[in-house]
Parts: C-alpha cells; sequence; structure tokens
C-alpha cells in the first residue's frame, strides 16, 4: 500500500492500455467563468434520471411548488427523488421527450416558473462533523444525488458501505473532449468541493483519498492543491491527458495500478469513486440543505457564438441554453438538420430536439459546427468493410479486440462475443474514433448488447413458462386422478347405500326433486319481481336508451364485419352477438337501476339480487334462454304501455 | 486345409472379440433417454402455445427428433429454425406458412391483455393457458400476470366475449435496442 | 426543431482506408525509382500495365456483384496498391501478358472471389507472384542484368518494345539480353549464389562475380535500402505496425547469422540476406499488408519471426531462390491462428481466466 502512495507521491502512475488523445478544444470555454443563467418560463423534469427505479409522485397538476421541494419519492433503495428546482405550478405530468439517446417519451412534469425563486424552508447545518453516519445518508439520499459524471447512480448507495474502504478516489480527469464543467467548478467552488470530499471521508474513513485530475486543467489543478493543502490524507494525482482516464476503470488502473475484476464492482476492490461535481453537490446538501437542482453544463462547439458554462437548473430545456449562447444553424439550402450532443463528442449522445431538459447527469451540450466535426453530419455513412489494421486493438482501453467483436456482432454470434469479452467493453469510443474504415463500431457492440441482454431475459422467460408449463401439468394430472378417485369413491358409496337401503331411495330422489322446485320457484318468482318493478318506473326513458344502445351495436358490428376478412367475420359476429346479448342483459337491467330512484331501499336490494343473477345465468346458456323469455314478455309490456302514450321505434329485430 | 481353420479361427476369434467389446460398450456407455429432445427443446421459445399442433413445446421437439418438419414454430421464428438446423445439421426452411405468426398486429412480441370492463368471469381463458399467467376465478374479473404470458394467444380462442386481446409490447427505454436509424427526425415547427 | 440523430463517437480522427492505401503507394516510389535507376524502365511499364488490368477487373467485379457506390471503392486504393506491388517484383522485361493474368488473378480470384478488400485470406499481389513463379517459370525468372552489366543498352522505347514483342528494336531477343560479354546468362545475385554453392563452390568464390557488385548485390542493395526507407517513412507516419519488420528482419538476422557462424564458406552474411531479393519489400509493404496479417502485437511479431525463419529455410534449402512470396502465403495460412492464440488478457480478467478462455476457444 505504501509502495502506491509513494509511487503517487513522485508522480509516477501506471499506464493503462490504448487511449487516444482527440483535439481537447477545451479553451473555447475553460477561460470563462460559470455564468448565471435567467430562468427559463417553463421546465421539464424527467421523473427518473439516474439508474435504478423512478420514485412516486407527490404532487398533482395545479400545485404550488416552492423551489428545493421534493416531487417524487420512494422507498425504493434504487429511487432517488427529484426536486423543483424552483418555485411555480405543476402545469401538467405527461409524456416527453427525455435526454436519452432512443429519443423516447418518459413521464415527466412540468413546471410553470413564477419567477420568484422562493425557497422552502431550509435548514443550514453548521458542522457537519456532529451528523451521524446514518444522517448524512439520509440528507444525500433526500436531495436526490445521482453520479453527475455520466452513469447517474445513486450516491448514498454508493456512500453507504462497509467500511475497510482503502481508496476513496475522486474523479477530476475530465477526460472527454470538449467538457469544461469539472474543470470551471473546481476552479469557483474548490471550498465546497473539499467540503464534500471530508463529507466522504467521514462516511466511508478511506485509507487514502486521491484526486485524479488530467494536466490540461493548471489553474483547477493549482486551486485544489491549495484548498487541500491542510489535509494530510488528500493527494491530489496530477495525470498525463490521455482519453478515456476518465473512465472508472482507466482512473482506477492509473491511480493505483489495480484492475476492477471483471463484473465486479470497485467497492469489491475497496475503492469508491466519485466524481467531483457530486463532491459538490454532497457538500451543497449536507451543509446548504439544497438538493440536486442545478448542475454546471458546458455549452460549447462552433455552432455557438457564445460557448460558456453555465449553472443550469435541471428540467431547463436545451433550447433555453441554445438560445442563450446564440445557436447558429447554417442556413444552406437543403441543410439537414444539424446535431446537437448532449455529453462529450466521443460518449454523448444526440438528443432528438430542443425540447430535451438538463438533468442530473447532463455535463455539456456541444453543438459542432460541420468544419469541426464533420463525421458527427453524416451518420456513419462512410463504413467501408474493415481491413483488420488493428488500429481499434491499440487504442483499446479494455484490451478487446474491437475487430473481432465486430465480426462477430455482425454475424450475431453471441456466444463468440461473450467469449470475446463484449461485456467489458466500456463504450468509450476510441476504437470508433480510430477506424480507418469508418465503421460505427461502439454502435454495432451497443446493439450487440442489447439484443444479448434482451436474449437472456427471453431465456429465462422461456425457462420459466417451461416449469410453470409442467408445474400446470403436474397439476392437471393430479386433479384427473383425484377426481376419478372421488368419482370411484362416490359410486362405491352409492352402491354401498343402495345395497344397504333400498327403500330409503325413493324418499331421497323426492327430496332433491322438491328441493329443485323449490329453487325453480324462487327463481321465477324473481324475475317477475323485476318485471313487477320496472311497471311501475318510467319506462320510456329505459326504452329509448334501449333503442340507442342497440342501434350503435349493430352499426358497429356491421362496420367491423366489413373490415375483416370473410373467414373470420362468421366467428367474429358470433362473438359479438353473444357479447351484445350479455351486455344487453346487463344495460337493461343497469338502466332499471337507474329508472327507479323512488322504490324503496328493500326493492332495490332486491334489484341488485336479480340482476347478479342475470349476469350469472348469461354464461349458462340454457338458463339464459329461459331468462330472456321472461324478460320479453316484460318489454313487451312495457312497450304495449309505450306505445299508449307515444308512437314507438322498432328495435327488437335484433332480438 | 489346416490354414483355412486357422484363418477362420483367428478371424473368428477376433470377430468375437470385438463383438464382445461392443456389446460391453454399449452396456458401458448407455445414454439414458435422448439427449436430441432436451437439445431441442431448449432451443424452443416455451410458449407452449401449440401452434405447431403439437402440445406444447416438449412434444414438439420429441416430434422434431422423430422426424418432423422444423418450420412449424410461429414464436421461435426463422431465428429457432436456424439453430434447430445447426443442431440437426439439416438445411434451414422457410417457416411453414400455415405456422406463420400472425403478423395484423404488427412486429415485436405480444402479450395478451383482458379488457376488464368486459370480462364476465367466465374461467375459460384460465383454462386454455399454458402457462397459469392469468388470475381470476368464476364470476371474478380476470386478469393477465403480464411477466408470465407467453404471448400464445391460445386464450383469446376461448373468450366467449371476446375481451381479450393481444397487444405488442410497447417499446421503453429498458427494452429499446439502440436503433437509430429507427428514430424519426421530423422537423417541430 | 429536430436535430440530427447519430451514433456517438461523433467525432472522428477523419483518418481514411483509401488515404492509408495511398500513403502505401507512395511509401514505394522510392524503391520504383531505385528499380528504374538500376534496371530501367520494365519494372515502370508493367506498374502501369498492371494498375491498368487491376482497374478494369475491379470495375467488372464490383459492376457483376452489384455494388453501390463502386467508384469510391474502385479508387479506394487497394486493387492500385496490389498492382503496384505486383509491378514491383515482376521481372523487367518480361513479356506484358504475364502482368496482365498476374493482377487479373489477383484482383479476381484472389480478392473478390474471396468477398472483395478485407476479406482475402491471402495477399494478393504475393498469391499472384507464387502463380506466374509456378506457372510461367521461364518468364518469371528472367530478369536482366542490372543495366551497367548489359552488353545491349535499353532504353524505354527498347523496354516497351521487348515487354510486347519479344525483341527489343533491335532485333535482341531477351535471351539475349540476359547474356553478358563472355556469354553466361546473368541471374539474380540470390539465384548466382544458390546455383554456385550448390555447385560446390564459397560463397567468397562466387561474391567475385560482378553480378554481386561491391557489396552485397549489385542494384539489388540499394532498392531494398530505398524500401527500406520508404518502409521507415510508413512506420514513423503510422500506417503499418513496426512488429512486423522488425520481427521479420530480426529473425533473418539471428538465422543467417547462426548459419554464417557454422559454417562461413556456404552461406551468405546476414546483411546480403536483408538487401537481396525482395527482402525489404516484403518486410515493410507485403508482411505488414493488415488484411492477410495477424492484428494483435504479439501475433505480429510471431508472424514477422516466422516469415524471417521461412525465408532463411526456402533461400537455403529450397527449390527457389527467393523465398519472399512463398513465406509470406504460408504466414498467411497461418495468422488466423497466430491471432487465436495471441489474444491480448482484456482488463479486469486474470491471466489464468485469460488461458482457459484462449483454450475454450475455438
Amino acid at each position: 500500500m505504501e509502495s502506491i502512495i509513494e509511487r503517487i507521491s513522485q508522480n509516477k502512475f501506471w499506464p493503462f492500455h490504448g487511449g487516444i488523445h482527440p483535439p481537447e478544444q477545451k479553451t473555447l470555454t475553460s477561460s470563462k467563468p460559470i455564468k448565471q443563467l435567467s430562468l427559463p418560463k417553463q421546465l421539464i423534469l424527467p421523473l427518473q434520471q439516474h439508474i435504478g427505479r423512478q420514485g412516486d409522485l407527490l404532487v398533482k397538476v395545479g400545485d404550488k411548488v416552492l423551489k428545493g421541494q421534493a416531487l417524487t419519492q420512494s422507498f425504493n433503495p434504487m429511487a432517488v427523488p427529484v426536486h423543483a428546482p424552483t418555485s411555480g405550478i405543476i402545469s401538467a405530468i405527461k409524456k416527453s421527450v427525455i435526454a436519452h439517446p432512443s429519443g423516447l417519451s418518459e413521464l415527466c412534469l412540468f413546471i410553470d416558473v413564477d419567477g420568484n425563486d422562493t425557497w422552502q424552508e431550509r435548514k443550514i447545518c453548521q458542522d457537519f462533523t456532529q451528523l451521524s453516519r446514518q444522517q448524512i445518508i439520509i440528507k444525500i439520499a433526500d436531495a436526490g444525488i445521482a453520479g453527475m459524471g455520466g452513469a447517474g447512480f445513486p450516491t448514498h448507495i454508493k456512500v453507504n458501505t462497509k467500511p475497510d474502504i482503502n481508496f476513496l478516489i475522486i474523479n477530476a480527469a475530465e477526460c472527454e473532449p470538449y467538457i469544461t464543467a469539472d474543470d470551471l467548478l473546481i476552479c469557483e467552488q474548490s471550498e465546497a468541493i473539499v467540503d464534500g470530499i471530508r463529507i466522504l471521508e467521514q462516511l466511508l474513513n478511506p485509507a487514502f483519498i486521491l484526486i485524479g485530475i488530467e494536466d490540461n486543467k493548471p489553474q483547477a489543478i493549482k486551486a485544489l492543491q491549495h484548498a487541500t493543502k491542510t489535509i494530510e490524507k488528500i493527494n491530489v494525482c496530477v495525470l498525463p491527458t490521455k482519453y478515456p482516464s476518465g473512465g472508472e476503470k482507466q482512473l482506477i488502473k492509473i491511480l493505483t495500478g489495480k484492475e476492477v475484476k471483471s463484473g465486479t464492482l470497485p467497492i469489491h476492490s475497496g475503492i469508491v469513486v466519485q466524481n467531483i461535481a457530486t463532491c459538490f453537490a454532497i457538500s451543497d446538501a449536507v451543509i446548504n440543505d439544497i438538493p440536486l437542482i442545478r448542475r454546471v453544463v458546458t455549452l460549447t462547439g462552433q455552432a455557438l457564438q457564445k460557448p460558456q458554462n453555465v449553472w443550469a437548473l435541471l428540467g431547463t430545456p436545451v433550447s433555453h441554453l441554445l438560445a442563450q449562447t446564440g445557436f447558429v444553424t447554417e442556413n444552406e439550402a437543403n441543410e439537414t438538420n444539424p446535431p446537437v450532443i448532449m455529453g462529450g463528442p466521443l460518449m454523448g449522445f444526440s438528443i432528438l430536439n430542443e425540447q430535451v431538459p438538463i438533468v442530473k447527469t447532463s455535463n455539456c451540450i456541444l453543438a459542432p459546427s460541420r468544419i469541426e466535426m464533420p463525421s458527427a453530419f453524416d451518420n456513419n455513412a462512410n463504413e467501408v468493410e474493415c481491413i483488420r489494421c488493428g488500429q481499434c486493438a491499440e487504442v483499446c482501453p479494455s484490451q478487446l479486440l474491437p475487430q473481432e467483436l465486430q465480426w462477430s456482432a455482425k454475424a450475431k454470434d453471441h456466444q463468440q462475443l461473450a467469449k470475446l469479452n463484449l461485456f467489458d467493453c466500456i463504450d468509450c469510443g476510441a476504437c470508433a474514433y480510430v477506424c480507418p474504415s469508418q465503421i460505427p463500431l461502439v454502435q454495432y457492440y451497443r446493439i450487440a448488447k442489447a439484443q444479448i441482454r434482451q436474449q437472456q431475459q427471453l431465456d429465462i422467460k422461456a425457462e420459466k413458462a417451461k416449469a410453470r408449463f409442467e408445474a400446470r401439468k403436474l397439476r392437471l394430472e393430479k386433479e384427473k386422478i383425484a377426481r376419478e378417485e372421488k368419482h370411484k369413491k362416490a359410486a362405491a358409496a352409492r352402491k354401498a347405500t343402495m345395497d344397504k337401503k333400498p327403500a330409503d331411495s325413493g324418499s331421497a330422489n323426492s327430496a332433491v326433486a322438491a328441493a329443485l322446485a323449490r329453487v325453480r320457484a324462487k327463481k321465477r318468482a324473481n324475475v317477475q319481481r323485476v318485471a313487477g318493478d320496472e311497471e311501475q318506473t318510467k319506462v320510456n326513458e329505459s326504452l329509448v336508451s334501449n333503442n340507442e344502445i342497440q342501434d350503435e351495436k349493430t352499426k358497429t358490428t356491421s362496420i367491423e364485419m366489413d373490415d375483416k376478412k370473410a373467414k373470420i367475420a362468421a366467428a367474429v359476429a358470433k362473438a359479438k352477438v353473444k357479447k351484445e346479448q350479455t351486455e344487453l342483459l346487463q344495460a337493461t337491467s343497469s338502466e332499471k337501476i337507474k329508472t327507479a330512484p323512488a322504490v324503496t331501499d328493500d326493492k332495490k336490494a332486491r334489484i341488485v339480487a336479480a340482476i347478479a343473477k342475470a349476469k350469472a345465468t348469461a354464461k349458462a346458456k340454457r338458463e339464459q334462454q329461459e331468462q330472456k323469455e321472461q324478460l320479453r314478455v316484460a318489454s313487451n309490456e312495457e312497450q304495449a304501455q309505450a306505445q299508449e302514450k307515444q308512437p314507438k321505434p322498432s328495435n327488437e329485430e335484433s332480438k | 486345409m489346416i490354414n483355412i481353420l486357422i484363418a477362420i479361427l483367428v478371424l473368428g476369434t477376433i470377430a468375437a472379440l470385438f463383438g464382445a467389446l461392443l456389446g460391453y460398450a454399449s452396456v458401458r456407455f448407455h445414454v439414458v433417454g435422448d439427449p436430441i429432445v432436451e437439445q431441442l427443446d431448449a432451443l424452443l421459445p416455451q410458449t407452449q402455445c401449440g401452434q405447431c399442433g403439437y402440445p406444447g413445446c416438449k412434444p414438439y421437439a420429441q416430434a422434431v427428433a422423430n422426424g418432423e418438419a422444423i418450420n412449424k414454430c410461429a414464436p421461435g421464428g426463422e431465428e429457432t429454425i436456424k439453430k434447430i438446423a445447426d443442431l440437426l445439421g439439416v438445411d434451414v426452411e422457410p417457416i411453414d406458412e400455415n405456422h406463420e405468426q400472425n403478423s395484423s398486429l404488427g412486429n415485436g412480441p405480444t402479450v395478451a391483455f383482458i379488457i376488464e370492463e368486459d370480462c364476465i368471469g367466465c374461467t375459460k381463458c384460465i383454462q386454455a393457458c399454458p402457462v397459469d399467467a392469468i388470475l381470476g376465478a368464476a364470476k371474478q374479473m380476470h386478469t393477465i400476470l403480464i411477466d408470465e404470458c407467453t404471448g400464445c394467444d391460445l386464450c383469446v380462442a376461448p373468450c366467449p366475449v371476446d375481451c381479450i386481446e393481444m397487444r405488442v409490447i410497447p417499446e421503453t427505454i429498458q427494452n429499446w435496442q439502440w436503433d437509430l436509424n429507427k428514430i424519426a427526425v421530423k422537423q417541430l415547427n | 426543431m429536430a436535430f440530427w440523430i447519430a451514433s456517438s463517437p461523433h467525432n472522428h480522427n477523419q483518418t481514411a482506408t483509401s488515404a492509408l492505401m495511398r500513403l502505401v503507394i507512395y511509401a514505394t516510389l522510392p524503391g520504383v525509382f531505385a528499380q528504374w535507376y538500376f534496371f530501367g524502365w520494365g519494372n515502370i511499364i508493367h506498374i502501369s500495365l498492371a494498375v491498368m488490368t487491376a482497374l478494369t477487373c475491379e470495375f467488372i467485379v464490383l459492376s457483376l456483384r452489384n455494388k453501390k457506390n463502386i467508384r469510391k471503392q474502385l479508387f479506394d486504393g487497394s486493387a492500385i496498391l496490389t498492382a503496384v506491388l505486383l509491378g514491383i517484383c515482376i521481372p523487367a522485361i518480361a513479356p506484358w501478358w504475364i502482368s496482365v493474368i498476374g493482377v487479373t488473378f489477383a484482383i479476381i480470384v484472389v480478392k473478390q472471389l474471396y468477398g472483395g478488400l478485407g476479406h482475402n485470406p491471402f495477399n494478393p499481389a504475393m498469391a499472384a507472384y507464387v502463380m506466374l513463379l509456378i506457372s510461367f517459370p521461364l518468364q518469371m525468372t528472367s530478369w536482366q542484368p542490372p543495366l551497367a552489366l548489359m552488353t545491349a543498352p535499353v532504353d524505354f522505347a527498347n523496354t516497351l518494345s521487348i515487354i510486347f514483342t519479344g525483341f527489343t528494336s533491335e532485333g535482341y531477343s531477351v535471351e539475349q539480353l540476359r547474356t553478358t560479354v563472355d556469354g553466361f546468362t546473368m541471374a539474380t545475385p540470390l539465384d548466382t549464389l544458390k546455383t554456385n554453392v550448390g555447385l560446390g563452390f564459397t560463397v567468397f568464390e562466387t561474391l567475385e562475380n560482378n553480378i554481386f557488385g561491391e557489396h552485397f548485390a549489385f542494384g539489388w542493395e540499394w532498392i531494398n535500402f530505398a524500401f527500406l526507407i520508404g518502409g521507415l517513412a510508413l512506420i514513423a507516419k503510422k500506417v503499418i505496425a513496426w512488429q512486423t519488420p522488425l520481427s521479420f528482419l530480426f529473425s533473418l538476422f539471428v538465422c543467417s547469422f547462426i548459419a554464417y557462424s557454422i559454417s562461413p564458406d556456404s552461406s551468405a552474411s546476414t546483411l546480403f540476406h536483408w538487401l537481396s531479393g525482395g527482402c525489404m519489400l516484403g518486410a515493410f509493404f507485403i508482411l505488414t499488408d493488415p488484411v492477410t496479417g495477424a492484428t494483435s502485437v504479439k501475433g505480429r511479431l510471431i508472424v514477422g519471426a516466422l516469415a524471417g525463419l521461412l525465408v532463411y529455410v526456402i533461400r537455403t534449402f529450397g527449390g527457389y531462390p527467393d523465398g519472399v512470396a512463398f513465406a509470406v502465403l504460408l504466414c498467411n495460412m497461418a495468422a488466423p491462428l497466430i491471432d487465436q492464440y495471441s489474444r491480448p488478457r482484456t482488463y479486469g480478467h486474470t491471466l489464468k481466466e485469460h488461458d482457459n478462455e484462449q483454450k475454450g476457444l475455438k
């Protein structure tokens, strides 16, 4: 362990395999301070902005919310809440395009900003060292903090681990080109960041704290070194600039020389990695009681007139940010849509439209011009055959063989992909960046990964279905045997009784017959009672509505019949008629309830019972017929009455 | 003459020896069951839908092992046919027309859905479901356990009120397949 | 407003396969120039012939395969490079149909029938060279002596004439051109050495022959040197990997050094091996062909070493004076297997796991 620290203090690090040096372009934004933006008119907050599950809504449309108010909550540990970034009114809760490469829509809260920016009540914590571990973790969880580097893993889970953590690594590498959000945050908020690191130290009690930062941020390095001067435990490690040194696994390798075993998390090796922006959010949450409602976003690219870092409220639509920085599109004729990328040029994803909101993991909005990034405009159209030059394998930080993966991915050879360790790919894009054949390698891997995952799920499902099928078969078999057994027993018993008391059988039979007769009589009485009730009610209304229902039914049936194929039409019609009959029964019955407000409770109860019976009988054909006969009699009577008052529309044809 | 006898004797001995060896091997290395059926069964999608004409996947696997056509599994589609062909070392055949998946619903896996207000609680679908994925009791509303439903559509036909329909599983972020070409980019203003 | 959707990474270092191919073609120029200087116009004529044939063949096959964007594929440089390499290898005064047949075979059979660019298991130029060598041994071994040693001067017109008609305008035949004043047919240095050592001469006696010039091999040494320079430029430009040429030359050096130490009389010096025949061309332009070579670092080292050994073995014990083409083809065959067993250990996998994975692979 000492040797690691010795090496680090001598500024010697372990190299990781591969890596690339794309043009950094950080100077576009690194020299300007972080700008405060005016409030947008509307905020769009996706309910889920992290890895895990979304919380349950606490608010409804029309609610007034205050800045910092929690909008969702959940008792699931993998869920983190979202908060109102400013005060306003919930104007809608609906599906909207979210910050995701798929461009799919998910449930979002729309907040109409009132402009007052009124805070909810806050409790500022003067001395966080007085707080217990549990208190801090609850504060972090309640503040909705999820990893701000890119993946968005809930922070309270990451810091709530068992002791014996060797290394707490603070990731300030920011290796992606263009992005300077962490750089500027460190320059301006180094004290708060160090507070955040100390809170983490209190929680995790690591043996060493290493801050990994690339050497292309001299000012941030200076600021960090200054802020951590008094703390022995913290080492600011200045790393040579190379993409992707900010990848979690790569950073661990650089700083400690250890590799995270495939399929395990760094925590299993006693290492916790936190993004530096997350540290700032933690200190804000624990000390100032400010939940995660804003973040630094780098707005950059040559399509912007004034590229700059800004403090953006979560939920700010990209359109608002682009408008503030002077987004210019090349106004050429038949110009294709320009790309706007959320995240860096190597791992970011292009967003669908300007409605996409800033979320907890959005560190950069990149609007490149065609000159600076032509490949962002052409949608991988230049792909040619792989010539096995092996440049991809040279730059792969996971030491995979991208060219072989690519062939297997194209051939959908999932077994071979697994053998080639596809799932150790970190999607960094270094291979596709250097590929002279311009093959969108990462895209192939992502599709293959998604397919493999889906296949695994299908396999699990198939296994489950098989088990359930087998279980069902077994059960049916057992039931059959049991039934046969029962029949046998019953037959034997009957035989025995018959043998024993042949004289009694006559009386038993007559008893059964009597019971049956009783039941039948009761039923008839019930039906007649229903009919009787109807006579007391206003029959006109019920009749008219009956007609309407029936007309509609016939109409829809005929339309559907036109649409469907002749072959299945007959079957459909049969089913429809069947359905209609039952529905009609129900409709008439329910109509009866509505039209009999005057009758006593007693009567009502009886009607309900009758309806229930009517519904049940719908199943049994024979009884249904009988019932219908009864009803027809009843409605004929009704009609007879109605005809006395007004002309009757014909309606009975479908019966 | 003696030479001939010796030759016969030697050959006979050898034949007997090898015969005994083979006999012993067949007893010693006897394979219990027919593993090919198990392997085939593992390739089938286990929807237990019976669209192949057999009551479940295992019986169809058995039938294929006995020479039935390999192209009758509609839910498995071409993928499954390819795998079976690979396993058996036969040619891939296009899926049998009679067993083709009803494509009126569009592509993608489906699950059954009960329109609950129409359900009369007849339990007929429960009896039809091969994997017990329908929950309900007589005269009570039924519902589908989506996670267990294999999309075999065996419950659709028995329903007397036609309240069961097959619905395509909607695309979500979790099951999205990274097909960027499918994202329709359209001008909003 | 809707935005353009594309897959990450959005940036690219803007290299292109065609640009790489072009660079390789440029890098052959010093060698081609040296060939022109010592052997006259023959190779340049053959190269032009070969390029034209290659483009025609490529166009025909791509059209037959209903490929889109034929123009782009036609000028991606791969066919031209194959033609250039073959043109360099063909004897300067070989008849025209040698290069035409060779390139047609290279493009249509070796390259396109196997699936086109990126799918051919064998280096097209070398496969075609071997095919020609076996089918037309006379024409393929009729190397003229360097210009300085020739009895009859051959200018451009004469070379053109001898390539297309078999005779110079003055009426000299190929055979006559190859004959020195003393009436001996000139062969390449490697050929001469092989023949003489076979006849029982020592290497030193053989080297007296003026075909070997002042140093190792008259003309050939400078041609090889020029290819070496071109190759080093390619390595500097990171177009080719350094591992293959290095391990190839090192392996050839070790083999010849051992032999030379044991029996200096019957073995040529290491530098002779390096600077004669197609050694440098093979090391920097043929073996480094990414499509048919190994892809991993370890694999490249192995392939290079194997090729060096094979070249030495074929030169010394085989039936042909030079073995680069055969060695390359044999290495092409072995490359997939070498790749298979030289996969690097993936991050996060222990060496043991890695070994098991390799063994488990098909």
